[in-house]
């Protein structure tokens, strides 16, 4: 058994040894323990340092509010993670930790020298120095400060482990299982409620867990705790337990992560790790109860000073002991108890220093017959010890004025600056609070929500009045869903009501500019630093808590918060109210980015859209590129070529004889309805009323801006029907725009719209030998091109499977487009892979359909247009409906910019070496400028032709269409390049192939 | 003032700190001033410090709801850089950018310009071209910005994973070198007690009731909770508040105020070296001097003034940053909050003369305010001191939404910051 | 996350189902050649961006796929009403607007 195990004492298991390490020295703890119990009950208090002055730090909690023992903790490869708080993670067999912010070891650490330097490092130091010369800033002091900068160290690996989400619909939510919310859950589920339970600690209890002397209706509190879980379940409650509400959303939204592994020994193959629960309740208890506070005084952060709260909590829940010699000093009745506890267990007691002048006479007498020493009206005004407290002084307080101290010996100082209830989930929704000057705390008051607040966490204390408190909170909140029960109530015997005063700093004989009086622990925020910062004219809590880093440790302020507050409102001359609380912030205590990453991970951080011929195309060992979500085939490399090469193969063998793409990925949207035409009309620039059925046409959809948003073929299949293509990114924003305006604009409209990107496959072949492989396969039409000339459409049998056959071209080659349901489109692809052996037919990828476009300078919307461009500036005037009264955009064109004729047009450009120009780069007019140069337009697409033999451009150029013929300049850096403004429409400008 | 200085910390680290003085007083208002500024942030601050020192104008009011440097500034996740793709907006950034460059000695106030690179990821062959695009602009116009290869974006930033088998994989990345991060407070605070010391009232708590305007238009100055104060000029650097300030003056504007939500990590170790910025997977990060990976992404949906925003939202935000750097899978969040962005339909700022005589205002600023802050509060004082727009922030017009002359940084970049 | 009422599905569901679509009851003019440029501007671009009860337009994108419009406090995000896109503009009661 460990030097400070109290056999019998705990709810650990004697019979279950764990072995772990700390800092690569083997420790045995025992199942139940956490990492500070464990080592607490082997007489380690000392666990950290901390960050600014790397002082010595032991664990000053029990809980999730610890500031100070933070560890790492791993479970080997990729299973390391830091700023553990080693008060919370349980002890599993082999779990590894370690220290952190130390070097070379915890027990001597070279960053402790800072803590020499104190008198520098005050509040804001770094703002008022490092700034000469200037150029040290970036060498020297800046590096400096970063190299000193977190605790423990990053993980370096990718996490194996996995993450879990689930939704939980509850008509009551009880966060907090101690007392409060046992009772309050239980009244609530009596009428037939749907309950849910939680807390973040391994078993339900909160602080009963350390308060087993007390009696409730007869029984030892943990046995009436039995009980009270076991009529829980029976009433159907859900309990969840290592479960923190992280946060309190809108609309009685709670996230809850749940810890599913970290405390096992093997955790089962595959479990996830963490699960984030998104509960939905109708109504909220919070029952978060009260967090004890520290007390505020020269050398408060000596390894060994520790929460009264905790010590109790160490010993009830652990039989640990956290010395053989304990002190006391205290502002609240509770650390009575925890110093009571302490010698009925047979430890020792050397003093209770009590700041206040009267103490209740029923603990005085408690103390005195257990041989403690009571110090009414008293201060401590130091510790003694190095890397643990040896010793503390104490001084007499008489009217404000402080005595001469002494020297009292302890190995242990439990503290208690009084309580403050927990408000972080009320603070999350905005609920407002109130200053309660009588126990010198904030109470919730306005609540912006459908909650109730039970027990400590509204500053009650004593469990007869919490038990009480709860059960209405529960009634509250089934009244509330219309609900009822009968109110029950429970009888409580050896309770420990309690009151107290709050505290600053506690009053010294010393010169306080002197004094390490820590507020914030984990940051080394003094009593000083807070005065400091009030001093430079911070004179609310939200500049003294950035200008100090007060409350912005890893227990966000849980500690510190309040301290801090009621001394600035001391420096102030304020009530503290005035000088205001700093927001509570979500998440409650840190949570896991896996937690909150869950499913969305790798493959499954957003979907994969695949085609219907996209497993073909990873058989023939495509290489992807990602469009919006989908992936698309981008090239189809043979064995030894590379891109370049691959892409020109497939461009040579489209022009040549045929080439076969999959263009499923494009939107496809059925416009049907007897207003279909005049819905046509009104969306797009371009005239629709006399497109016959049978036929199709370059379609131009703009914003209400005037600037091109999507463009696609659009076959009209019959007067009240229209079959739509926008771009593969456009898809759904094209859809969403056309409904906003059908159902909001122009409702009267009899016109439906439906999304059929995934119902249908659509394969395009292009090359004079296109018709040649399709023809075998059509039946019920006329391929010719007398029969079926370009921009046709029309419905058939393409390989016996019911298609809709486009003629259209986006390569300038004879082209047709062939539409099948989508669960056919593989089918659709073999037969034409088949069918085009006879001509080499080639299948090209996204790239090759760039190229191929490029060369007759057919626009991508995205790549050649960005947002700023019009209709005109693209060349594509022609698409506009002249004789259209109006539609979307219209009016835009018509403003006085958008007329300028130097606006930025698209045009061709030829260079004069024949290099290729780089897509993005920037053209000047005047290549003999200084920079910053003005600029004329930037290339938007470039290629290498291999129709042309040479490479090709399109760009945006000032004025450019009417600068046809003219140099400009593309200045690189390694040199400026000469081209020539063209055409787009680089190649068969007559378009004497389409019409083959 | 009192000089900062290592000699001066070093004199008063001798006496217990106790000789320092406020750093600016906590002002109320006179009846009259020169000019008022609404809005007590980076920018408002900011323009009456360059009122005072470069146009001899001291008689300056900053007043604000709250306390100064508690809306946005104070709020943002603090990155400063300059690689935008149109001239004008680099040109603004840029000026913004050399002011940041002495900002700490201008205002003998350390703000931590911290020049440690900000590298854009591209994801798919359309951020590539973008990229390009900006790299070519910026080139151009003297602004630093280049590309690295995704292995030389490894080098850069060695959390970054570039598997070509990530959902998203990373092709490569622009990096403007001297962009990075400062301390967002200290900005606030730093250009409040340089005005404060130039005679500048800044005056906290004192919400602004309304406008007030004369028989003839003109601005006649602005009533408070604090009641009437006189003024000729006013300028409206009110960030999430501007709609309605402006508004009391019968000027419609173009904005709309979104709910942005930023969150930091438990402090580590140094990990991450430089600031990553990914649109495509929405998400960019930094490491802060304190240790914390400081995250944001793009605004929640709907307009609001909550200063909240929902879960579903950071959950995205994290799960991109874990797609992009694994290894912070178990790093844990420590918090989040929210702040209040006005956007305009254009993505860039509104910054100079208004249709109202005496009536200026600096809005607009969406997601990339911080880092405009000097630029935006230098040219700004001078379009208030000489009523004419400054050369820099002369595009940034209103009447851009008339005529059409946008200036659309969102269509380049998905999320403009 | 918000909890939005569909009153097409007249369901309440979360915010994910639903798409945020700017400012209600802004008509797009019948004739907008007959437009200013100032008038056309303010269409296109100018909006009350109300701090309080603000009037809005939302689409059940992945449920029923209609728009309709709500009245919600941009204060609190708290949602006082949502209606079909043909019903009028609620008045905001007197203690609604206290609120």
């Amino acid at each position: 058994m460990s030097r400070y195990r109290i056999p019998g004492m705990g709810r650990v298991d004697p019979a279950a040894p764990v072995s772990f390490t700390f800092d690569g020295r083997r420790y045995t703890g025992l199942r139940g323990d956490t990492v500070a119990s464990a080592l607490l009950a082997n007489g380690v208090h000392l666990m950290g340092r901390s960050f600014k002055y790397h002082r010595p730090r032991g664990p000053i909690s029990a809980g999730s509010e610890e500031p100070n023992a933070l560890i790492g903790t791993s479970r080997g490869p990729g299973r390391f993670e830091p700023n553990t708080r080693a008060t919370v993670q349980e002890l599993r067999q082999g779990l590894v930790t370690e220290s952190q912010n130390k070097w070379p070891r915890l027990s001597f650490d070279i960053g402790a020298v800072n803590d020499r330097a104190y008198m520098l490092f005050s509040a804001g130091f770094y703002y008022k120095t490092f700034m000469w010369p200037r150029s040290f800033w970036d060498k020297v002091y800046e590096p400096f400060i970063r190299a000193a900068a977190g605790l423990g160290k990053s993980p370096t690996e990718a996490d194996p482990d996995t993450y879990a989400s689930r939704y939980l619909h509850t008509d009551v939510l009880v966060v907090g299982g101690g007392a409060a919310g046992i009772a309050a859950a239980l009244a609530a589920a009596q009428s037939g409620a749907k309950v849910t339970l939680v807390d973040e600690n391994p078993e339900m209890g909160g602080a009963l867990l350390s308060d087993p002397s007390v009696r409730i209706d007869g029984r030892g509190s943990w046995a009436w705790l039995a009980d009270q879980l076991s009529q829980l379940r029976a009433a159907g409650v859900t309990l969840m337990t290592r479960t923190t509400a992280i946060g309190y959303y809108h609309q009685n939204m709670v996230g809850l992560v749940e810890r599913l592994t970290d405390h096992l020994d093997q955790p089962p193959q595959d479990a996830p790790r963490e699960r984030m629960w998104r509960v939905r309740a109708r109504q909220v208890i919070l029952a978060q109860g009260a967090l004890e506070k520290p007390l505020v005084f020269d050398g408060n952060d000596r390894p060994g000073v520790m929460l009264a709260g905790a010590a109790q909590t160490y010993l009830n829940r652990y039989g640990v002991k956290v010395g053989d010699n304990a002190a006391v000093v205290t502002c609240h009745d509770s650390a009575y108890y925890a110093a009571f506890d302490l010698v009925d267990a047979g430890g020792r007691v050397a003093v209770i220093v009590d700041t206040r002048d009267q103490v209740r006479p029923d603990l005085a007498d408690a103390a005195r017959s257990r041989d403690i020493q009571l110090l009414t009206g008293h201060t401590v005004t130091a510790t003694g010890g190095r890397l643990r407290i040896s010793s503390i002084r104490v001084n007499p307080v008489r009217n404000g004025r402080v005595g001469s101290g002494r020297r009292i010996s302890c190995d242990a100082l439990l503290v208690s600056g009084g309580w403050t209830p927990s408000l972080h989930l009320f603070s999350h929704t905005k609920g407002s609070l109130t200053w309660d000057a009588d126990s010198q705390t904030f109470l919730p008051r306005h609540k912006t929500e459908a909650c109730q607040i039970a027990g400590a966490g509204r500053g009650l204390w004593g469990y007869a009045e919490v038990l009480a408190d709860g059960v209405t909170a529960g009634m509250a909140a089934i009244t509330e869903i219309g609900r009822s029960a009968v109110a029950t109530s429970a009888r409580v015997e050896g309770d420990r009501p309690g009151t107290g005063s709050s505290q600053k700093e506690l009053p010294t004989d010393r010169s306080a500019g002197k004094a390490r009086a820590f507020v914030d622990y984990q940051n080394d925020v003094t009593a000083k630093d807070i005065r400091l910062a009030v001093r430079e004219g911070m004179r609310s809590i939200e500049h003294v808590k950035r200008y100090t880093t007060n409350g912005m440790a890893t227990d966000q302020g849980k500690m510190s918060n309040i301290n801090g507050l009621m001394i600035a409102a001391d420096a102030l001359g304020k009530e503290p109210p005035q000088v205001g609380l700093t927001t509570f912030r979500p998440p409650y205590t840190p949570t896991s980015f896996g937690a909150f990453a869950g499913y969305h991970r790798g493959a499954t951080f957003e979907l994969t859209r695949k085609t219907p011929i996209d497993p073909w195309a990873e058989a023939h060992g495509a290489v992807f590129e990602p469009v919006s979500l989908w992936r698309r085939a981008w090239y189809f490399p043979r064995p030894g070529e590379d891109m370049h090469q691959a892409v020109a193969r497939e461009c040579r063998a489209t022009r040549a004889s045929v080439g076969i793409f999959d263009a499923s990925t494009l939107g496809k949207i059925e416009v049907a309805g007897p207003d279909a035409v005049e819905f046509m009309n009104r969306m797009y620039t371009n005239p629709w009323t006399k497109l016959p059925p049978g036929r199709c046409r370059y379609g131009l959809l703009l914003g209400e801006d005037g600037f091109i948003r999507d463009d696609g073929v659009i076959g009209r299949m019959s007067p009240d029907l229209f079959h739509v293509t926008t771009t593969t990114g456009g898809a759904a924003r094209v859809l969403n725009m056309m409904e906003d305006y059908l159902q909001t604009e122009w409702p009267d409209l009899n016109v439906w719209l439906t999304s059929t990107t995934e119902q249908w496959a659509t394969i395009a072949l292009n090359g004079p030998n296109a018709r040649k492989v399709l023809e075998p396969l059509v039946e019920g039409l006329d391929l010719s091109d007398a029969a079926f000339p370009h921009m046709s459409v029309a419905e058939c049998s393409v390989a016996g499977l019911p298609a809709r056959l486009f003629r259209l071209s986006f390569t300038g080659e004879l082209g047709f487009e062939i539409n099948v349901p989508a669960r056919h489109g593989l089918t659709l692809w073999n037969a034409l892979m088949e069918s085009g052996k006879a001509y080499d037919i080639c299948p090209y990828g996204t790239e090759t359909m760039h190229v191929l476009r490029a060369e007759k300078g057919y626009i991508i919307v995205g790549q050649d247009t960005d947002g700023t461009v019009t209709p005109q500036d693209a060349g594509l005037g022609w698409a506009i409906g002249k004789a259209k009264a109006d539609f979307v955009g219209k009016r835009s064109l018509s403003r006085p910019d958008i007329v300028d004729p130097n606006r930025k047009q698209l045009v061709g450009l030829l260079t004069e070496d024949g290099s290729r120009l780089e897509e993005g780069a920037q053209i000047v007019l005047d290549p003999n400028q200084d920079v910053p140069m003005k600029m004329a337009g930037h290339v938007t697409s470039s290629y290498a032709s291999d129709a042309l033999g040479r490479p090709i451009a399109m760009a945006v150029i000032t004025g450019g269409h009417g600068r046809m013929g003219e140099t400009v300049h593309i200045p690189m850096p390694q040199g400026t390049i000469r081209a020539q403004i063209t055409s787009t429409n680089f190649y068969d400008p007559d378009g004497e192939r389409l019409k083959a | 003032m009192q000089r900062f200085s290592a000699m001066s910390l070093l004199k008063n680290a001798l006496t217990g700190h106790k000789n320092w003085r406020e750093q600016w007083p906590d002002s109320q208002p006179k009846a009259e001033y020169d000019v008022v500024i609404v809005g007590a942030g980076g920018h408002g601050l900011g323009a009456a410090y360059y009122l005072a020192k470069e146009h001899g104008i001291t008689n300056v009011a900053v007043i604000d709801k709250g306390w100064l440097g508690g809306g946005n500034t104070g709020r943002n996740t603090t990155i400063i850089r300059s690689n935008y793709l149109y001239d004008e907006s680099a040109r603004l950034y840029d000026h913004a950018l050399d002011l940041w460059e002495n900002l700490s000695q201008d205002l003998n106030y350390n703000v931590m310009y911290s020049k440690r690179g900000v590298m854009m990821l591209a994801h798919n062959v359309h951020d590539v071209q973008s990229f390009q695009r900006h790299i070519h602009a910026n080139r151009l116009n003297g602004v630093d910005n280049r590309w690295l290869t995704k292995e030389e974006a490894k080098a850069f930033c060695p959390p970054l994973n570039i598997s070509p088998d990530a959902r998203y994989p990373v092709m490569g990345a622009a990096l403007q070198m001297r962009a990075g991060t400062a301390r967002h407070d200290a900005v606030a605070w730093g250009y409040a007690r340089a005005a404060a010391a130039r005679g500048v009232d800044i005056i906290q708590n004192c919400p602004v009731i309304a406008i007030r305007r004369g028989a003839d238009g003109a601005v006649e100055g602005v009533d408070t909770a604090k009641g009437f104060i006189r003024a000729k000029k006013v300028a409206v650097s009110a960030a999430g508040n501007t709609s309605v300030v402006m508004d009391s003056a019968g000027v419609r504007m173009p904005l709309e105020s979104y709910p942005l939500q930023a969150l930091v990590s438990e402090p580590v170790k140094p990990i991450f070296p430089c600031v990553v910025m990914s649109n495509t997977v929405h998400a960019y990060i930094s490491q802060s001097d304190k240790g914390e990976l400081v995250i944001g992404s793009g605004t929640d949906q709907y307009t609001s003034y909550s200063q909240r925003g929902g879960l579903p939202l950071i959950e995205h935000t994290v799960a991109a940053i874990c797609e992009v750097f694994p290894i912070f899978n178990r790093m844990r969040m420590l918090r989040k909050w929210g702040g209040i962005v006005d956007v305009t339909p254009d993505r860039s700022a509104i910054l100079g003369k208004t249709p109202v005589k005496g009536l200026y205002v600096n809005c607009g600023w969406g997601t990339g305010g911080f880092k405009a802050t000097p630029g935006a509060a230098h040219t700004l004082a001078w379009t208030v001191a000489r009523d004419e727009p400054h050369p820099i922030n002369a595009p940034f017009t209103l009447e851009r939404f008339t005529t059409g002359r946008l200036i659309d940084e969102a269509a380049a970049a998905a999320v403009a910051h | 996350m918000l909890l939005i009422h569909c009153p097409y599905c007249d369901e309440t569901l979360p915010e994910v189902e639903f798409a945020y679509a700017g400012e209600a009851h802004i008509a797009r003019p019948a004739d907008p050649s007959a437009l200013t440029d100032e008038e056309w501007r303010d269409y296109l671009f100018i909006r009350t961006n109300a701090r309080g009860p603000h009037y809005e337009r939302w689409r059940h994108v992945h449920g029923c796929g209609r728009f309709f419009n709500a009245l919600r406090d941009t204060v609190t995000d708290r949602f006082v009403t949502t209606y079909r896109i043909d019903e009028p503009r609620p008045v905001l009661t007197p203690l609604e607007a206290a609120e």
